[in-house]
């Protein structure tokens, strides 16, 4: 994803520029600071958004100006506002497709790393048959079946990300399950459910944060490209993804505004998921070399 | 017959290799009765642990347990299910092993870990074995003010501690020690192993002691199982083993342990190398490394023979 790579460039650069450890704390509280605030609009849109973002007006296709800090769309929609109610759009469909994914992927990745043999042989294969499609057209063709909406949205996000987890998960299970102290709870007579539940899982636990956000920046990537296409929310809903596409034919008329502000705000909810993701794993890794 | 707490009879566990079958414990039988403590010896790669590991039906692949039999009661275990097997493990069976640093779970507390261990097979509330795992902690020496401590608080020797309160919990009949000391210092190796003496008096229980280190044996054991290249080639008495090895490779282990009263000696060694378990050699495993090989080791393979009552052993020298 180039949003990615940006993000382990800036990170890399700011290390040559402090070799101080430590750098890490400052990208991981930066990621944590716009995601906040991102989750802070969608909770407060309706207080803080100057404008009704649907309501159509005769100030069309306004510069942003002291009234209309971002400029107003072609139906003469406050853009700020649009902004602000679209944030709970697209935080909705992240957390509801990556919490699904998380809740299909891990006990999958648990089950199948753990007990192993054949039944792990079909998981992977399925698991992995999934993973190699392309994310954006796998994502493409299941919006088309489960047509637009929010809830279709969100499941077509979550099937794509399922292997993710199901793959993290089941990796880490495989190198915990070889430890000597899932041996000593079978030899202390410990049931398969306390091992996986009291001994693997918990050990698996510190990685799923880190491939949480990452996937999350991902998803906002992905569910902007649906809305982009119209595969996503029905027009009036404010959305990025769906705005930005609305203000594109604007832009050969030098009208820059309707597109270019969501656009930021797509890039800029994405840097700090992976900023955010990125630091927790530098972080952690840390933790781990110090050891 | 049922006076013996456990018989192995004929065991075999093989590793199926690429480069072809390794027989890490090839036909071995010996028995063990209660409360006695048997020191198992070899040297790293001489299917020690493979044996007690197998005793449990741990073995990890590709090794499997090929033939023979484990009667613990009379019961064969190798004919159990899973969850009959899983029952025996901890309550009548269980094991300490090598490395404490990593036999526990790092993000759970050693309260718990006993806690759940007697859970796994009494019938009894959480506050009741809370109870019996804040005096078995007793026991080994750690206070319950480190009840909610996680492993990583607590230094190798505690932590073996904790691992034999483990293995302890439910009292079980046997307890299989694989190198219970052998990453410990020299000091907590004295404690730990005069810690298990201790606990082997107060919980009457038998002990399966896996080492390399001969003089261990010496100070703990009752018998001694010697075993080499996945054979057993001495079992006796640990007085009458000290007092008289009988095979070539235990006179020759005895000889090469250092002795601090002769100063002036050089360190002896058993000359050449362990076999290769995938092509053993043929005949006697020990005849190109034993100085008193004749023809007839390099053609058949001894039988185990009791020279004395008691007293096994697997060389042509006691044979006819």
């Amino acid at each position: 994803m180039p949003t990615l790579s940006i993000s382990r460039f800036i990170a890399s650069g700011l290390r040559k520029l402090s070799p101080r450890r430590g750098i890490e704390y400052v990208l991981t509280l930066i990621g944590l600071i716009i995601i906040a605030s991102f989750i802070f609009m969608a909770v407060f849109a309706p207080f803080i958004s100057p404008y009704d973002p649907i309501k159509p007006s005769k100030d069309m296709l306004q510069s942003p100006n002291a009234k209309f800090l971002m400029g107003t769309d072609s139906l003469g929609r406050d853009i700020v506002s649009r902004i602000i109610y679209g944030t709970r759009i697209v935080l909705y469909i992240t957390f509801l497709s990556m919490s699904l994914a998380l809740v299909c992927g891990v006990p999958f990745g648990l089950i199948s790393g753990y007990v192993g043999g054949k039944l792990d042989s079909v998981f992977s294969l399925f698991m992995d048959s999934v993973y190699s499609f392309p994310g954006l057209i796998l994502a493409i063709a299941l919006a088309i079946m489960l047509g637009p909406g929010e809830i279709p949205m969100a499941i077509s996000l979550t099937v794509v990300y399922i292997p993710t987890y199901f793959r993290m998960v089941r990796g880490q299970v495989l190198s915990v399950r070889e430890s000597l102290f899932i041996e000593s709870a079978k030899a202390i007579g410990a049931k398969d459910r306390t091992i996986i539940f009291r001994y693997v899982f918990p050990n698996v636990i510190p990685s799923i944060p880190i491939i949480l956000s990452l996937n999350a920046a991902d998803a906002v990537l992905t569910a902007a490209a649906l809305s982009f296409l119209g595969l996503g929310i029905t027009a009036p809903t404010p959305d990025w993804g769906f705005d930005l596409k609305n203000g594109y034919p604007y832009l050969t008329s030098k009208i820059w505004w309707p597109s270019t502000f969501p656009g930021l705000m797509i890039v800029l909810l994405t840097l700090g998921f992976s900023l955010f993701g990125e630091g927790i794993s530098e972080i952690l890794n840390l933790k781990l070399r110090g050891r | 017959m049922a006076s013996h707490m456990l018989e192995i009879e004929n065991l075999k566990v093989y590793y199926q290799m690429r480069e072809g079958t390794v027989k890490a414990v090839d036909n071995i039988s010996f028995l063990i009765d209660k409360k006695e403590t048997i020191g198992v010896v070899g040297e790293s790669g001489s299917g020690k642990s493979t044996l007690g590991f197998s005793i449990l039906r741990l073995v990890p692949p590709p090794s499997k347990i090929v033939d023979g039999k484990i009667l613990f009661d009379g019961v064969d275990l190798l004919k159990l299910s899973e969850e009959e097997m899983r029952r025996i493990r901890g309550k009548q069976i269980s094991m300490v092993f090598q490395d404490p640093m990593t036999s526990l779970n790092p993000l759970m507390k050693i309260g718990d870990h006993v806690i759940e261990t007697i859970l796994a097979h009494e019938k009894i509330t959480p506050e009741e074995a809370k109870e019996s795992a804040t005096s078995l902690l007793k026991n080994v020496g750690i206070l319950e003010e480190r009840f909610n401590d996680y492993p990583h608080q607590f230094s190798g020797g505690m932590r073996q501690r904790v691992a034999i309160t483990l293995a302890l919990a439910l009292n079980p009949d046997l307890v299989i020690a694989d190198e219970p000391t052998s990453s410990l210092d020299v000091i907590v190796q004295f404690q730990i192993l005069d810690l298990m003496r201790k606990l082997r008096e107060l919980y009457d229980m038998g002990l399966l002691l896996i080492t390399h280190d001969i003089s261990i044996v010496s100070e703990i054991a009752d018998k001694i199982a010697l075993m080499y290249a996945g054979q057993l080639v001495e079992f006796a008495d640990v007085a009458s083993f000290f007092e008289e090895p009988l095979h070539p490779y235990a006179e020759a282990l005895l000889t090469s342990v250092p002795n601090i009263q002769l100063l002036d000696q050089k360190l002896k060694y058993i000359s050449g190398m362990p076999p290769d378990l995938i092509n053993p050699p043929r005949g006697c495993r020990f005849h190109p490394r034993c100085p008193y090989a004749k023809g007839i080791c390099r053609e058949e393979e001894p039988l185990s023979v009791e020279v004395k009552l008691g007293h096994m052993v697997k060389c042509f020298n006691y044979q006819g």
